[in-house]
């Protein structure tokens, strides 16, 4: 079906051009700047624009991970996390965050130091409408129940803003939410 | 028939005395309630809110801490909204994870509804199901003394014990309201610099 809409609607697909040969590598440096702010503990969802982190943190001896269920396991485990000396980083997609709402009542109440990591859907290219009413709600929805959210929408960018949201979080005991714009993950292709 | 349960408050304190340095979290409501009736610590961390976060606190803290056991002790209605809670700790396999599910087979907070476990539901069951090293029913005060000595021999995964504990609403035990002052003091009884 999405390859029949592709093929009627060329200019829809050179909207959506995947990112710059430059853009490619962020995931590998978002990596390098949550290690070096002393991140040793993950947990996701899985999503495709998380891939090269989830293998990245997944390969490393240093770094315990958790897939989840659902999203707001990591909500808590990140807390638990925290409770017991380690820097958690939960990796979840826009629809997930819907899930996290009443859980973020957590670290928002108990100052949890936070960092959640976003990639968006529903807002740039998105061939799924099913996706576009939580991705639209995505940021006012954290926001709502509290949490500071930055957003992304270049692999530089990302990479600065993921490593000052991780001084934020950890040094000042923020609940941050790094929203990774779709536009920078480029259209999902099946 | 009505199969015999026991009073929540003896059988959690017998938990908590010969705890032998477990970290301690608990579930929103009444075992909270029951952990703090059996003495305030700076290594209890309780919940009062974050309904289904008790099990995985406990997931994330056991594994900051391998080397200390955590026991979390939660309710039936508690740990029911964390289903997938059990196959997320099961594929984790923390060896320092004891779950309590303090089961009434009601929700008590909310007017005694019947829940899941009154209906059916055997959470040792599912736990088993999903791959947890050990798992057992409770329903005497006995069973929970051999249970103490279980506790304190090393696991090859996380277990899980239901109690089989008798409906009543007693009297509250309320914890700390500030929930930043009682993570600082548990931090701080790790060692940790709070500020």
């Amino acid at each position: 079906m999405t390859a029949s809409v592709q093929a009627k609607h060329p200019e829809t697909a050179a909207v959506a051009s995947a990112p710059a040969a430059s853009e490619r590598h962020w995931p590998d440096h978002v990596y390098d700047v949550l290690k070096a702010a002393g991140i040793s503990h993950m947990s996701y969802v899985p999503d495709a624009g998380h891939t090269t982190l989830i293998r990245l943190f997944g390969a490393d001896p240093e770094v315990v991970t958790n897939v989840l269920t659902t999203e707001e396991e990591g909500i808590a485990i990140a807390a638990g996390a925290w409770l017991g000396g380690k820097r958690s980083v939960v990796l979840m997609q826009s629809s997930g965050v819907g899930n996290c709402i009443n859980m973020l009542s957590l670290p928002v109440h108990a100052r949890f130091p936070l960092l959640v990591l976003v990639t968006m859907r529903g807002e740039w290219a998105e061939f799924n409408p099913w996706q576009v009413p939580m991705g639209q709600a995505t940021e006012a929805s954290l926001k709502a129940i509290g949490l500071r959210v930055l957003r992304a929408e270049t692999g530089d960018d990302l990479v600065e803003t993921v490593a000052q949201a991780a001084a934020m979080a950890f040094d000042a005991d923020q609940q941050i939410a790094v929203l990774i714009g779709q536009r920078l993950l480029g259209k999902k292709k099946w | 028939m009505t199969l015999p349960t026991m009073d929540r408050r003896v059988a959690v304190k017998k938990l908590l005395d010969s705890r032998d340095g477990a970290l301690v979290v608990t579930g929103l409501g009444s075992p909270s309630y029951d952990v703090h009736a059996a003495g305030d610590r700076n290594d209890n961390y309780y919940l009062w809110g974050a309904m289904g976060g008790a099990a995985l606190i406990g997931l994330g803290l056991a594994q900051a801490q391998p080397d200390k056991r955590v026991i979390v002790i939660t309710g039936d209605g508690e740990q029911l909204m964390a289903f997938g809670s059990l196959a997320t700790i099961s594929v984790a396999r923390p060896k320092n994870l004891d779950l309590i599910v303090l089961d009434n087979q009601h929700f008590g907070e909310t007017g005694m509804q019947s829940s899941h476990t009154g209906k059916g539901i055997g959470f040792d069951k599912v736990a088993a199901a999903c791959g947890f090293s050990k798992t057992a029913e409770l329903r005497s005060l006995e069973e929970v003394d051999t249970l103490c000595e279980e506790l304190r021999r090393p696991a090859e995964g996380p277990r899980l014990f239901v109690l089989k504990i008798t409906a009543e609403n007693l009297p509250r035990s309320l914890p700390p309201r500030d929930a930043v002052e009682v993570k600082n003091r548990f931090r701080a009884h790790l060692g940790f610099a709070t500020c």
